[in-house]
């Protein structure tokens, strides 16, 4: 399966039958042993701790449904019957709750870090597309999860994002309709929704298994990226990965799990909403409706569009993006240590999502800037909607720069292998040095 | 689609463009007033629940709210329970507890008599949730004027720093100040979040903060008199609910907590051997 000879060897009898078999052992030996980059940073051990995380919502996953009714009228009861009187039952559901809020911190911190690197680029194309699959098929999951309690804020968020498919009625009449209708299984959201909700939020999970297996085969072809984006030379810049990567990773899980425990034991629901305390009622809609905290920057993006469609277009539109990356950077330099523009663009892109997400919290009304009052004392000035269409439109921008930017970009010297340093004197192959300088 | 829609994006982005805010109906609600002397279960790591307090908390939720509030989550054996009001060492079973069995069979429950089929009310045993004060939401909305008395089990999670409200809603009663009409049935209340821009004389940049609703003051001062002695103030009756319902909201949050300071312990220890065999291992590696 990866590039590299299989080095397993059976020693005994029955390792050697089943190898003839089913080369399980073998896969799973020559996984550990696999040739590794050695200067893998902290940023690198996140693909990892996602892999626990997969299994962690997996496991408490399947004891929640072992307890909760998915009904309308007894949802919201059995989700406190968990909490109240399951053995364990709130430390299985704070797990499960906040281990989605966990799940995407990762998964948002691995996409940067594939971003800042250049993981994207060739030959790793596949492998990217894929994390874009599983990303994709995650927020289907937690969005269905969150549903799932049946209180007020799981209600208004069925409701607010089935309908933004009603949206296509403008391209087509009647489609958008079909479509909710279609989703809702009836003409309103309701038990019908939330069954199938249930039923696909227990099912997306195992796709997601899937993918990722396949994530880490395309992985495995052509090995990790590293912070230098110079591909592995010779062996002296490998490592195998087990035992250094497995006790790096290992201690990065622990350090993760500290993060995520304070969450689960000690403010279990801060990244919750109090309103999905009160149980759904049609009749009686949220004041303020706010998505989980790892949909704000895209919910931003959608509500400073003015009209519907473009808007939902403009929210998809900012996922899509993350699919054509590969084919939108130009640049020839895989890593953005040696690429002094392109980084500045990036860190500007983070700080351009985080305000998004900050964006999307807020009523699109508040203001950032007050510069005056109405007569009815409503503050006027440089509002949240104006704040989300300046991000927005960076937030696209980004990825036409760095279009641009790798013609026009100046890059650094990148070093000629792993083991060798740039800035390191004589240690410098002059060769790859001065090719780098003249290309720049 | 296209050109309609284009023309009404347009339009739309033009009028955005003037910076205008809309004349929106705003919910507005007076800042909280400190608890005097704060919940004791509050801080994160070792804040626990004070048994006294839900004691009496309980006394005050049976003998006042339970009149119109239902606690449908709510059992008579949780009060006996591990960490609960009642709980006692003596009877860990909260089933077998006296003090819950005594508490229940003093109420009464509907049910069904098995050889007739008639509706009856019977004791309750511990095994039973809180008495319902209504038959259904209707009676309980014809009760109060339309406004139907929420459910209290989670009341305490269902708003933003919940027992902090909930003191300063009970204990937040102020006549309303002139110039504003109080519609008939309804109270005013600075700390209920709301919008009274509408029942409003005077300038429309002085409405008042708040909102009306349905309950009318309740904690009137020696209402319920503590068996322990503590004086039946307004404020220390609200605070003692208040920690009643943080408890019935969150049942196992000593649990948790206590829990909590172990997973840390065992987390921090664990990094710490499996940073230092990174170390190790990594030592001959120059990277
Ligand atoms: C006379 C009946 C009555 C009694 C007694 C009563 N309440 Fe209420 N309560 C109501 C009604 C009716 C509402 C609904 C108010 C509304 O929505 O307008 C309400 C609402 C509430 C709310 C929710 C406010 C909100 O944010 O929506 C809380 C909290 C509350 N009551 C607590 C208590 C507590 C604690 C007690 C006991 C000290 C109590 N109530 C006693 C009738 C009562």
């Amino acid at each position: 399966m990866s590039a590299h000879p299989s080095t397993y060897e059976p020693k005994t009898g029955i390792e050697r039958w089943l190898d003839a078999r089913l080369p399980i052992v073998r896969f799973a030996a020559d996984y550990l042993d696999l040739p590794t980059p050695k200067n893998l940073n902290y940023w690198y051990t996140f693909g990892a701790i996602l892999s626990v995380m997969l299994v962690v919502q997996i496991v408490t996953g399947v004891i929640l449904a072992m307890h909760y009714v998915p009904n309308g009228d007894m949802a919201f009861n059995s989700v406190e019957h968990i909490m109240r009187d399951v053995n364990y039952g709130w430390l299985i559901r704070y797990i499960h709750a906040n281990g989605a809020s966990m799940f995407f911190l990762a998964v948002y911190i691995h996409i940067a870090r594939g971003m800042y690197y250049g993981s994207y680029k060739a030959p790793r194309e596949v492998l990217w597309l894929l994390g874009c699959i599983i990303y994709l098929l995650m927020m289907a999951t937690a969005f269905m999860g969150y549903v799932l309690p049946w209180g007020q804020m799981s209600f208004a968020g069925a409701v607010v994002i089935t309908n933004l498919f009603s949206a296509f009625d403008q391209v087509i009449p009647g489609l958008g309709t079909a479509i909710t209708t279609w989703l809702w299984g009836g003409f309103a959201v309701g038990g019908a929704t939330l069954n199938r909700f249930f039923s696909l939020h227990y099912l997306l999970p195992f796709m997601i298994a899937g993918v990722t297996v396949l994530h880490l085969w395309a992985l495995h072809v052509p090995n990790s990226t590293n912070p230098t984006g110079v591909e592995v030379k010779s062996k002296e810049d490998t490592i195998p990965f087990h035992p250094y990567y497995t006790v790096k990773d290992g201690f990065a899980i622990m350090a993760f799990f500290v993060v995520f425990a304070w969450f689960v034991f000690f403010a279990p629901e801060a990244l919750g909403h109090v309103d999905n305390q009160v149980p759904a009622n049609p009749l009686v809609t949220p004041a303020h409706i706010v998505p989980e905290w790892y949909f704000l920057p895209f919910y931003a993006i959608l509500r400073s569009v003015p009209q519907k469609l473009f808007g939902v277009l403009a929210m998809f539109g900012a996922i899509a993006m993350l699919f054509a990356l590969p084919w939108l950077d130009t640049s020839k330099v895989r890593s953005m240590r040696y690429r002094p523009t392109a980084r500045w663009f990036f860190i500007l892109f983070i700080f351009a999502t985080i305000g998004l997400g900050w964006c999307g919290g807020k009523e699109p009304d508040d203001m950032v800037i007050t510069l005056g009052h109405t007569a009815n004392n409503d503050p006027t000035g440089f509002s949240v909607t104006w704040l989300s269409r300046i991000l927005g439109i960076y937030y696209y921008a980004y990825f036409g720069i760095l279009f641009f930017l790798g013609i026009y970009e100046k890059p650094l010297p990148v070093p000629a292998s792993i083991s060798t340093p740039v800035l390191g004197g004589s240690a410098m192959p002059a060769g790859s040095v001065a090719q780098a300088e003249k290309k720049g | 689609m296209g050109r309609n829609s284009l023309i009404a994006a347009l339009a739309a982005g033009l009028a955005l463009l003037g910076l205008t805010s809309a004349a929106s109906a705003r919910t507005t609600q007076a800042e909280f007033r400190p608890v005097p002397g704060g919940f004791s279960f509050e801080t994160p790591i070792f804040g626990r629940f004070d048994q006294g307090s839900l004691q009496r908390g309980y006394k005050v939720y049976d003998e006042v709210c339970s009149a119109c509030h239902s606690m449908n989550l709510v059992y008579y054996r949780n009060l006996c329970q591990q960490n609960g009001p009642f709980f006692d060492p003596k009877h860990p079973n909260p089933n077998d507890a006296p003090i819950c069995k005594a508490i229940a069979s003093s109420k009464k429950v509907p049910d069904i008599d098995p050889d007739t089929g008639d509706v009856v009310q019977r004791a309750a045993t511990p095994a039973d949730a809180f008495r319902n004060p209504y038959p259904n939401k209707a009676a309980a909305a014809a009760g109060n004027g339309g406004a139907a008395p929420p459910d209290l089990s989670v009341m305490a999670r269902a708003r933003e720093e919940g027992p902090v409200y909930i003191y300063n809603l009970l204990t937040g009663y102020v006549p309303a100040p002139a110039g504003l009409t109080v519609p008939p049935g309804k109270y005013y209340n600075p700390w209920m979040p709301g919008d009274v821009g509408s029942y409003w004389a005077g300038a429309k940049d002085k409405v008042p903060e708040g909102g009306f609703l349905a309950m009318p003051f309740q904690l009137t001062p020696n209402r319920v008199s503590f068996d322990d002695g503590t004086p039946g103030t307004t404020q220390q009756m609200a605070k003692d609910v208040a920690t009643f319902l943080a408890w019935t909201a969150e049942p196992k949050q000593t649990e948790r907590k206590e829990a909590g300071l172990a997973v840390m312990i065992y987390l921090i220890l664990l990094s710490g051997v499996l940073y230092v065999s990174y170390r190790r291992i990594w030592k001959n590696v120059a990277h």
